[in-house]
């Protein structure tokens, strides 16, 4: 899917968990996210904590759409 | 008698499907569920223990996953070490593949297993393994462990020259010395392939270089607040009575829904019908799929310009990639005319 939107000429980013699978199937720009059954929360966060993360991450991918990259890209997270 | 080790995830050890995907690995003594499949096609070698990890714990914690199962490797003798089979599973395809190759690097033990050709796990590890096609699901399993028995038979009878046209696994990439039967050596046949494709004439390479597809990097937006995002999820998220009836897995439906006004997705309104993972989470809050939440805020505070009207989702759970690409095409259009300016996309 990623491919096919990017093939389209729209900036994409990639939020997933599993990086590695990211990178062969060959997403461009790639965010990683908490796990996979729950990509920006984690239960055993408050829903505060959650918030922010998910606010950080959201906002990294986002980041990312403006950041010129020549070759694919894991964006680093901080939360 | 020789002596094998057999890993499985947490589904096939009969402990439980995707509320038990965080299954620590353990080992036991034994056979355990497709261990006794093998089994019967092994004839060489005893199972002796079977190691069970849970798919999301080798996916999320993969070093520290790694760490447990070598320590228990190093406790016991074995002479080969299969994993599998993963079918379409596609974290239990990676899973199987991280620990053959690591297991196969470590412990100089050749190591034997089979998925799905379009696994990921494919792709990621069938230079480091023996990977064996093997069918969509676990009706397969007999099949497969055949395959995978037969392989491990050659392998522990000594047989160091395997060919992979031959045997049926997919290319690993390795070169063998061999003395060919026909007895023509490397310049003549290397002149033949010349004249024939200098003539147009069709000739099989001994060297194929694989292809990669591989897309050109979009140029990045140039100002993110006058920007319209759009989200795309393959997690599953739909409004509850799924009104475009995606399938749990294998999908081949896709959905878009109308978010304009709404400042998150609230549960109860929205939820997920992924059948690839544990749901309780998402049910409780989608935002942690499709963070429509913080993407409202983002647009408040005037980061980005606007968020698209709809979100777009699927299932991205045993899905075929031909068939994720058409759902792409398919979203394209709807893209395009609401002027969206770039994606988020989020996997789960």
């Amino acid at each position: 899917m990623v491919k096919t939107f990017e093939k389209a000429g729209f900036p994409i980013v990639l939020m997933c968990n599993l990086i590695p699978v990211a990178t062969t199937v060959g997403a461009n720009r790639i965010v990683p996210t908490v796990s996979i059954p729950y990509p920006l929360g984690n239960p055993e966060l408050s829903e505060k904590e959650q918030l922010d993360l998910r606010y950080h991450r959201v906002g990294v991918a986002l980041d990312s759409l403006t950041t010129d990259v020549s070759e694919q890209t894991v964006f680093k997270v901080k939360i | 008698m020789k002596k094998a080790v057999l890993y499985i995830n947490q589904f096939f050890a009969g402990i439980g499907g995707e509320e038990k995907a965080d299954h620590a690995p353990e080992i036991r003594e034994g056979l355990v569920g497709p261990g006794l499949a093998l089994k019967t096609n092994l004839k060489s070698a005893e199972i002796t223990h079977t190691i069970i990890c849970g798919d999301n714990f080798m996916g999320s914690n993969t070093e520290e996953a790694i760490a447990i199962i070598n320590g228990f490797l190093e406790g016991i003798d074995f002479d080969i070490f299969f994993a599998g089979p993963a079918f379409q599973a596609g974290r239990y395809g990676v899973a199987c593949g991280t620990i053959c190759k690591h297991v196969e690097n470590t412990f100089g033990v050749k190591t034997i297993t089979s998925m799905h050709e379009e696994n990921p796990g494919v792709e990621m590890f069938k230079k480091d393994t023996y990977i064996f096609p093997g069918g969509k699901s676990a009706a397969a399993m007999r099949k497969d462990t055949k395959k995978m028995g037969i392989l491990g038979d050659k392998i522990l009878a000594g047989e160091t020259f395997l060919e992979a046209e031959k045997e049926g696994f997919f290319v690993r990439g390795i070169r063998h010395q061999v003395w060919r039967e026909d007895g023509v050596e490397a310049a003549d046949r290397a002149v033949d392939m010349l004249i024939k494709k200098m003539a147009g004439e069709e000739f099989v390479s001994e060297l194929p270089i694989p292809k990669l597809d591989r897309v050109p990097v979009a140029p990045p937006i140039k100002d993110l607040s006058k920007a319209k995002i759009a989200v795309v999820s393959s997690g599953g998220i739909v409004p509850v009575d799924n009104p475009d009836k995606i399938q749990s897995s294998s999908a081949t439906r896709w959905g878009r829904y109308c978010i304009a006004g709404e400042a998150s997705l609230k549960s109860g309104v929205y939820k997920t019908i992924h059948g690839g993972y544990d749901n309780t989470v998402a049910n409780a809050n989608p935002n942690v799929v499709v963070p429509i939440d913080v993407l409202r805020k983002y647009e408040e505070e005037g980061k980005i310009g606007k968020l698209h009207d709809y979100f777009y989702a699927t299932v991205g759970t045993g899905t075929a990639e031909g068939e994720a690409a058409r759902m792409a095409e398919e979203m394209i259009p709807y893209l395009k005319e609401a002027g969206v300016d770039a994606i988020v996309q989020i996997a789960t």
